[in-house]
């Protein structure tokens, strides 16, 4: 019982950094339309940017902020400088999904060039553990749940209850109508990638804190489970990259605690297994919507 | 009756492929006027560089002032709103969302006294406020089409083939309720249609436009009476 709370523990703080990234995978799909491959490595370049912050003498706090505020500026420029002129999502979806592959690999080799392939030592947020009785938690995995329930309220919040957030779904759903109702398509696109890259920035800086190393290939796994989380969750909906990446993150440690023969090493064909199931089973995931298409 | 929208030797189209050759029309304050046209005439095409989604040259003026090559959230603002063809409605938003979004330009704090307006002129909205647009009907989407536009409160409302894919009874339904609207607020439209026979009914004015330019205008009467307009648009 101690051991299966231990890991229960332990899959919710790995889901929840899975949530993260597959929060910005569905920002990205809920405002453009599109599923961009490079998300993992944008965090990856925003991660090293915080830890770049801290070796310069930010708190890690501080640092964590000012890279998300730079990641906002830089995910909106690459929409702006790289995206928008290959063309749109409507019309030349395969063309930008090629290019988000191409970004992908340019921001890998990017960090490699300015920061070196060798690992790089990440603080953790918090050493102490908190002492629930049957189990202990550490103070990071509580922090990095408190903060995935915080950015969803206030995702939703502003999805939902703002006029931003109602351009942003009217430019998903039909960027012609947005703009014949007068909503600049170009900013809120922006806005759109500027705030999946914020989300990403978050992730990864609690990822590499987690973990306390950071290196070039962090992300490269990690993408792959919030691709798992976004699948299960539905990719439209914040609530089910959520749901889906506690989900995948708990059922990943049980299967590799209990059954002997998946192990580590076959955690990530796990992952992949569930993404398939899904797929076949109910490809809009648990909270997604059922396309509606009218002729 | 004062112009509201005078447009002359307009020209535009699509990339290499031009479509308008030096159009001319204007419509009054007040008046419903309607362009004729069979298919690939130009009449989408006159619509999308009046409202500024196509790059267009030529001399538009709307209200006084020149709106060429301006943004269509620049030309929404001055007053000109636009029901496209094929409705174009937030098919994953909500009912009550769509008509919010239709006030995207508006900054007052009488939006929602708006919405409920319009719930009252279409009251199959109001039944579905709280659906998904997309799940509605052809007819029932027409009317949000054209409830989101107005809640831009246009000065002038371009409609776009409303009776495209609408059952008979539906489309004269609509156009009585696009009369209405004309009769009730002064609403100034400009409609695009290939059913020419219920857009003339409710016309003040006409164009029938030919190969991208204007090649016969008058009152609705005299389209009605002109020979070759009745052989060509209206099928007797």
């Amino acid at each position: 019982m101690e051991l299966f709370l231990d890991r229960l523990v332990i899959g919710l703080g790995q889901g929840a950094i899975y949530a993260l990234l597959a929060l910005a995978l569905v920002l990205i799909y809920r405002s453009t339309g599109l599923l961009n491959f490079a998300q993992g490595e944008m965090a990856l370049f925003s991660t090293y940017m915080t830890w770049q912050l801290i070796e310069w003498g930010l708190p890690l706090v501080v640092a964590v902020i000012v890279s998300m505020i730079l990641s906002f500026i830089g995910g909106a420029f690459i929409e702006r400088a790289i995206i928008r002129p290959v063309g749109d999502v409507e019309h030349n979806p395969l063309s930008i999904v090629i290019v988000t592959i191409g970004l992908f690999l340019a921001f890998n080799a990017l960090v490699g060039w300015v920061w070196g392939t060798d690992g790089r030592i990440f603080p953790k947020a918090l050493t102490t553990t908190l002492n629930l009785g049957v189990t202990t938690v550490s103070w990071q995995t509580v922090v990095t749940l408190g903060v995935l329930v915080a950015e969803l309220v206030v995702l939703y919040l502003v999805f939902q209850k703002t006029k931003l957030g109602l351009a942003l779904r009217a430019v998903a759903s039909n960027s012609e109508s947005s703009r014949l109702v007068g909503i600049r398509v170009g900013r809120m696109l922006m806005f759109g990638w500027g705030l999946a890259a914020t989300v990403g920035a978050l992730g990864g800086s609690l990822y590499a804190s987690t973990l306390t190393t950071l290196d070039p290939s962090l992300m490269a796994v990690l993408l792959i489970y919030a691709f798992a989380a976004a699948t299960l969750g539905g990719f439209d909906s914040p609530v089910g990259a959520v749901v889906g990446g506690l989900i995948v993150g708990v059922v990943t440690v049980m299967a590799e605690g209990y059954i002997s023969w998946i192990g580590g090493d076959l955690k990530l064909a796990f992952a992949f297994f569930l993404i398939l199931v899904v797929l076949m089973v109910r490809p809009q995931g648990l909270f997604g919507k059922e396309q509606v298409k009218r002729v | 009756m004062t112009r509201l929208l005078d447009a002359a030797d307009v020209t535009g189209g699509y990339g290499p492929v031009q479509v308008l050759f030096g159009l001319d029309l204007v419509v009054d304050e007040g008046e419903v006027v309607v362009v004729l046209g069979a298919n690939g005439a130009g009449k989408t095409t006159t619509l999308r560089a009046l409202c500024g989604m196509i790059p267009a040259k030529g001399t538009v003026t709307f209200a006084g002032e020149s709106i060429i090559g301006k943004k269509p959230d620049d030309i929404v603002r001055r007053g000109v709103a636009h029901v496209p063809q094929g409705r174009g409605t937030f098919a994953d938003l909500t009912v009550e969302e769509n008509l919010r979004a239709g006030a995207y330009v508006r900054k007052d704090d009488e939006i929602p006294a708006d919405i409920d307006r319009w719930y009252t002129t279409f009251p199959r909205l109001a039944e579905r406020r709280d659906q998904a647009a997309g799940s509605m009907s052809g007819g029932e989407q027409q009317m949000l089409a054209i409830a989101r536009a107005l809640m831009s409160r246009p000065h002038l409302l371009l409609l776009d083939e409303p009776s495209l894919g609408l059952a008979p009874l539906i489309t004269r339904e609509l156009f009585t309720q696009l009369a209405d609207l004309n009769r009730e607020t002064g609403m100034t439209m400009l409609v695009v249609e290939q059913n020419a026979n219920l857009a003339l009914d409710i016309a003040d004015r006409g164009y029938v436009l030919e190969a991208g330019a204007i090649v016969t205008s008058g009152t609705a009467a005299e389209l009605k009476s002109d020979e070759a307009v009745r052989k060509a648009y209206l099928g007797y």
